[in-house]
C-alpha cells in the first residue's frame, strides 16, 4: 500500500508541474480573477467590499501557507496516532510488562 | 468574488444552502453522539477540505485555481456533514483571506459545501462496485469539477449574455472554471484515493463504525 501511494502522490505532483513545463510562459493568474474581469468588462459594480483584506500578496500568503499548515498538521496527527495504535500496540504492552518488572 | 452577486441572487443562495447546513449540523451530532471515536476522523477530513482548498494549483489553461477537498468527508460521513465543514473553509477564506465573500457565502456553500458532496457521494454509492480505490476517485474528482461547474452556472444566471443569454454565459463562465478544473479534479481524486488508503490502513475500527466502512472493507 505504501508503494501504491508513492506512485499516486508522484503522478498528482507530476499533473501539477506539468502545466508549468507545456505553457511555462502563461499567467497563471486565478479562474477567480479572470471571471471577475470578465463581469467588470460588462459594467458591473460590485456592491460590497470585504470587511478586511490582506494588506499585501505576502500577508496573504502568511494566511494561505497557515490555512495548510493547520490543515495538513491536523492531518498528520490524525494519521500518525492511529498508526502509533496500530503499530505500537504490541510493543507498548512489552514496556509496561517490563514496567511492572 | 465579494459584492459580485446581485443582493438577489446572493439571498436566493443563501435561502438554499442554509437547510443544508442546518441538516449537516444534525448529522454531525447524530454521527458524534453514537460513534464518538470518529470525532477524530471528523476533524481530519475538514482539515483535509481545509489544505486543499488553500493550494491554488497551475493548470493546463494557463490560469490556477482550487481544489476542494470536500469529496472525502462525503464518502465517510455522509454529504450533509460536509455542508457544515465546507462553510467553516469558506468562512475563514472569506473573512481572513478576502476570498470568495460573505455575501457570495451562501452561494459557494451551495456549490462546494451541498453540490459537491452529493455529487461525489452520489457516485461513491454508484461507483462502489467498480473497486473501492476508483469509486473514491471518480467521487473526489466529479465532485470537484460539479462545484465549479455549479459555480458558472450561479454565474452564468446572475451575468447573462446581453446577446446569447444564459446559454452563451454559462459556456464563457465554464470554459474559465471547468476546463481549469479538470486537471485539478485529477489531482484531487488521486490525493483523496491516497488518504482512503491510510485510512483502511490504520483505521480501520472508526471505518467500520460509519455506513462507509463495511462497503469499503468488503470492496477492495
Amino acid at each position: 500500500m505504501r508503494g501504491r501511494n508513492a506512485i499516486l502522490l508522484l503522478v498528482a505532483a507530476a499533473i501539477v508541474v506539468l502545466p508549468l513545463l507545456v505553457v511555462g510562459n502563461a499567467e497563471f493568474s486565478g479562474a477567480d480573477g479572470q471571471a471577475q474581469d470578465l463581469i467588470d468588462r460588462a459594467g458591473y459594480q460590485p456592491w460590497f467590499e470585504p470587511l478586511w483584506e490582506p494588506p499585501s500578496g505576502e500577508i496573504e500568503s502568511l494566511l494561505f501557507s497557515l490555512q495548510a499548515a493547520l490543515g495538513a498538521g491536523l492531518l498528520g496527527y490524525y494519521v500518525g496516532l492511529r498508526r502509533g495504535r496500530r503499530e505500537g500496540g504490541p510493543d507498548d504492552r512489552r514496556t509496561e510488562l517490563h514496567a511492572g518488572d | 468574488m465579494e459584492g459580485y452577486l446581485p443582493p438577489l441572487h446572493a439571498a436566493a443562495w443563501m435561502v438554499a444552502a442554509a437547510p443544508f447546513v442546518v441538516a449537516g449540523v444534525r448529522r454531525i451530532r447524530r454521527v458524534v453522539d453514537d460513534h464518538p471515536e470518529t470525532k477524530l476522523l471528523l476533524a481530519a477530513s475538514g482539515a483535509f477540505a481545509f489544505v486543499l482548498s488553500a493550494l491554488k494549483i497551475p493548470s493546463v489553461t494557463g490560469s490556477c485555481s482550487h481544489p476542494t477537498g470536500v469529496g472525502l468527508g462525503a464518502v465517510l460521513f455522509g454529504p450533509n456533514a460536509m455542508a457544515v465543514l465546507g462553510t467553516i473553509v469558506l468562512m475563514f477564506q472569506a473573512l481572513l483571506l478576502a476570498h470568495g465573500g460573505l455575501t457570495t457565502l451562501g452561494a459557494n456553500v451551495f456549490s462546494m459545501a451541498v453540490v459537491g458532496p452529493w455529487v461525489a457521494y452520489g457516485v461513491w454509492r454508484l461507483a462502489a462496485g467498480l473497486g473501492r480505490s476508483f469509486a473514491v476517485f471518480l467521487a473526489a474528482a466529479l465532485g470537484n469539477l460539479a462545484t465549479y461547474c455549479t459555480t458558472s452556472v450561479q454565474l452564468a444566471l446572475a451575468f447573462p449574455d446581453p446577446l446569447t443569454g444564459f446559454g452563451g454565459a454559462l459556456v464563457k463562465f465554464l470554459s474559465i472554471f471547468a476546463i481549469t478544473q479538470v486537471p485539478l479534479a485529477v489531482v484531487e481524486g488521486i490525493l483523496t484515493v491516497v488518504v482512503v488508503n491510510l485510512l483502511v490502513q490504520y483505521s480501520r475500527d472508526e471505518l467500520s463504525a460509519l455506513a462507509f466502512g463495511t462497503k469499503v472493507m468488503g470492496a477492495k
